[in-house]
């Protein structure tokens, strides 16, 4: 099941500029949650301090409180693996690993974290890729075809299938779907509704109709502030701060 | 292609001057004779140098089987050497010797140059990895002869003796700088979004880098060790004063020790007709012998690999 996210007062730097600037979100389990806003507004920052994905890029560095479930993402004695290993992302641009066969694809984050049961990692690789959507269009080559011989799509699949393949309790989508085409969106899209029955997911996109099609609440950032945040019929109805009208009805970003 | 000359209803002569080259629609003329002239010459060029790079490494073959050859046969492959000025023998010592010093160069040379690559790669983007790519550049260009001499003080003379030990460890010491700087470039090649994809899955840092990273780059970083693997395995210089050669069997480490490139060597400034027929099939064997374990090492590391 997944698990509710409360983010207090986050601030992100790169270097000597400020990303983020004190961000408060409340984020409720098995929802989707959507954030928008126009390019460089800090939402992929934003996603990537909740797993502390950010620190990994020389120089940058966040502060605040951010729960996971029970978790203190950044309390004192936080692992940040231990973090990432609870909290699973899927990136903009497909990239599974591109020497592994679609089976090690997906058992990386087990193996590698020294899961050795094979019966049970046959499983766990089959459940994954079902939950993604990918189970029958490659099960006849799992161990024979590597995962870049897959088509974007899939590939977006197998990323999705490999992050949820470690078991976590929220799933970060940073723009999973705009290298994609209609139909493979539409496939993704269709996977995260029905992700939200074991998981949280919070989705960060460029694509208004699609933060509209998954998304039962959204946030919108600009230049590193969260303005608005609400059901998403209301931000896209009836938003209450002038800057989110002027964004949802097209007049800039 | 006619119907672009119609794009806007403007013939390309007139659009020229109002829209930027970069949409301006060519005109659809054939090439000028320059441009064909260019470009055959260009095409001609490159095919030419490809043939001047094979001319000699062909030639430098050819030229060894033909005076090697005929003076390879089981006693050459099984045999020591004869004392001098009788004729037969042959260079098995030296076959078995030169496999003892490179297996030993390796041993040092692959792990450690490895290692260091990857932390030029991963962690090194500070002053201490200038420090040490600098240190690898400038390793890279000492003359092999100095590496010899360097071991021979180190090692030889505190062990008062030569021996096959000593030897692979000057052949180590310089496979180390290539397959540091082959592994770093390789390293650097695998997208950082691979590198992301393994943290956010949880997993630590040092088993990103050798599960993940370094595995996606082994075909390079085992391409770069076979480099450097053939460039030592034919040194003679940093043998002369460390394995020093041995005319009988040896396999121990610390024993001096024969090598192919220093028979050949001593072979080829002998006054003897039959040492110098000797020296060419060594040289042969020497070349066969590499060309062999790279492509044993290429066979055995490609076979894991899947469809694309």
């Amino acid at each position: 099941m997944g698990v509710g996210i409360e983010v207090r007062g986050l601030n992100a730097w790169y270097g000597k500029n400020q990303s983020l600037n004190g961000i408060d979100m409340t984020v409720p389990a098995n929802h989707v949650t959507a954030v928008i806003g126009p390019s460089g507004c800090g939402k992929s920052t934003f996603v990537r301090c909740l797993n502390r994905m950010h620190e990994t890029i020389p120089e940058a560095r966040a502060e605040g409180s951010v729960k996971v479930g029970e978790m203190d993402v950044y309390g004192g004695g936080s692992d940040p693996v231990e973090v990432r290993r609870r909290i699973g992302m899927v990136f903009q641009k497909p990239n599974p690993f591109p020497t592994m066969s679609i089976f090690d694809n997906v058992a990386a984050g087990l193996k590698l974290n020294g899961f050795r049961n094979r019966k049970q990692l046959n499983e766990l690789v089959e459940r994954s890729l079902k939950l993604a959507a990918l189970w029958d269009e490659v099960k006849d080559t799992l161990h024979k075809k590597s995962g870049a011989s897959l088509s974007g799509g899939q590939q977006q699949r197998l990323c999705i299938a490999r992050a949820l393949a470690v078991e976590p309790e929220v799933l970060l989508m940073d723009e999973p779907a705009s290298a994609l085409d209609p139909i493979s969106t539409s496939k993704i899209e269709e996977l995260i509704f029905q992700l939200k029955q074991h998981y949280t997911v919070v989705i960060v996109t460029h694509n208004m109709q699609q933060a509209a099609r998954v998304a039962e609440l959204t946030g919108f950032f600009l230049m590193g502030s969260l303005i608005e945040y609400d059901k998403t019929e209301k931000i896209f109805t009836t938003p209450a701060d002038k800057r989110t009208e002027d964004y949802v009805t097209g007049r800039f970003g | 292609m006619r119907w672009r000359a119609c794009w806007c209803g403007a013939s390309p002569a007139e659009l020229r001057g109002r829209v930027p080259n970069a949409i301006a629609p060519a005109a659809p003329r054939p090439l000028s004779l320059w441009r064909r002239f260019s470009d055959w010459g260009a095409t001609g060029f490159a095919i030419l140098a490809a043939i001047l790079v094979l001319v000699p490494l062909l030639a430098i073959f050819v030229y060894l089987v033909i005076k090697g050859v005929g003076s390879i046969n089981w006693a050459f492959l099984t045999q020591t050497p004869k004392p001098p000025g009788e004729v037969g023998g042959g260079m098995a010592n030296g076959i078995i010797g030169t496999g003892l010093i490179l297996c030993v160069a390796s041993v040092i040379g692959v792990p450690l140059g490895i290692g260091s690559g990857i932390y030029l790669a991963e962690y090194g983007r500070n002053r201490f990895g200038d420090v040490i790519r600098f240190t690898a550049d400038v390793l890279n260009g000492v003359p092999s002869i100095v590496v010899g001499i360097t071991v021979y003080s180190l090692i030889v003379i505190r062990q008062k003796h030569f021996s096959a030990f000593s030897g692979g460890v000057a052949l180590g010491i310089m496979m180390i700088p290539t397959v540091a700087r082959a592994t770093e470039e390789m390293l650097l090649m695998v997208p950082m979004t691979i590198r992301e994809a393994a943290y956010g899955l949880g997993i630590p840092r040092w088993r990103t880098t050798l599960s993940i990273t370094l595995r996606t780059a082994s075909a390079g970083v085992i391409t770069g060790c076979m480099l450097a693997f053939a460039r030592v395995a034919g040194e003679t210089a940093p043998l002369l004063f460390t394995a020093f050669g041995n005319q009988f069997w040896n396999l121990k480490l610390n024993q001096p020790t024969a090598a192919l490139s220093l028979q050949v060597f001593t072979y080829a400034i002998s006054p003897y007709d039959d040492w110098h027929k000797q020296a060419w099939a060594g040289a042969l064997i020497l070349i066969l012998l590499i060309v062999g374990a790279v492509a044993a090492v290429r066979i055995v590391t490609a076979r894991g690999r899947l469809g694309a």
